[in-house]
């Protein structure tokens, strides 16, 4: 197994999440955009503790894993009151606060 | 810096097949998130994606954070975002409206910061010098220098429960009130 592989996939990844992030308008496909990110970045962590032979990289995914699941709880719920306030959840129409 | 994907000396190949196909079928299931116009359609590839990445993490001998990564988003994150789409949407099917119009402005965007990305991981990663596990050809070496005396698993439980305990904690009580609050945010008054 070579060292550049699971980094170089990370990184395609990361990319595609965030063209998801910049190209979507509806939040949910947001939201699912920035779960390919994190996710990504947890491929990183692991391979590097592969490579280092150590265990923290898997300490620190897990992590990422558990906030990660805090921030979809918060997010999609989130999305439900703006979808109950606005029966819309299209991001580009959320603009309450522009001055 | 050549044949990064099919060197030949020193590479299980077995190992390195599997990774290959599962990164395939990883790759096309993202893209298909990030492109369908079905929003169902794209979060049962982003299932996909994720049960890539947990085979993945076993391909890279981290059972532990593959089982946890089962459990956590498919079993339960994945149902959130079925139940976010269902709650929030009237119809099932293809849907128009879900791109900005300004969207490939991201393509651009994404497609630098790949070349970016790559060309640091092919440039710095590629000999193994900065890392213990790695020769100087960047094949990873054999499994668990480290975790000869104990099982990955045991020595995950003894980082979290010494080095990591106060994090740990800390992780505990961010979940508390994310889960608090979403109810809160959430509930009809």
């Amino acid at each position: 197994m070579l060292a550049a592989n699971f980094l170089l996939l990370a990184a395609l990844l990361f990319s595609i999440g965030v063209y998801g992030v910049i190209a979507r308008r509806n939040a949910v496909m947001v939201l699912m955009s920035i779960e390919l990110i994190l996710n990504s970045v947890n491929l990183n962590f692991i391979a590097f503790a592969l490579m280092q032979g150590s265990i923290e990289g898997h300490i620190f995914a897990l992590f990422v894993i558990a906030i990660a699941a805090a921030e979809v709880g918060v997010g999609l719920a989130m999305v439900l009151l703006i979808y109950r306030n606005r029966k819309s959840i299209l991001l580009d129409e959320l603009s309450e606060l522009k001055g | 810096m050549t044949g990064i994907l099919f060197a030949a000396d020193g590479v299980n190949v077995a190992q390195n097949i599997g990774f290959g196909v599962i990164a395939v079928v990883m790759i096309v299931a993202a893209l298909n998130v990030v492109t369908t116009k079905n929003v169902v359609h794209a979060a049962l590839s982003l299932a996909l994606v994720l049960a890539g990445m947990a085979a993945q993490y076993i391909l890279a001998a981290a059972e532990f954070v593959a089982v946890s990564q089962v459990m956590v988003y498919i079993g339960a994150v994945m149902v959130l975002f079925l139940f976010g789409i269902m709650l929030t949407r009237a119809q099932i099917g293809r849907e128009t409206g879900l791109n900005n119009s300004t969207w490939y402005a991201g393509i651009p965007v994404a497609v630098i910061l790949f070349g970016l990305l790559g060309w640091v991981v092919l440039n710095v990663y590629d000999d193994g010098s900065l890392f213990a596990n790695v020769n100087d050809d960047g094949i990873i070496g054999e499994l668990g220098v480290e975790g000869q005396q104990e099982t990955v698993t045991q020595a995950i439980s003894d980082g979290v429960l010494s080095t990591y305990l106060v994090p740990f904690f800390g992780m505990t009580f961010v979940l508390l009130a994310a889960a608090i609050g979403a109810i809160v945010l959430a509930r009809k008054d």
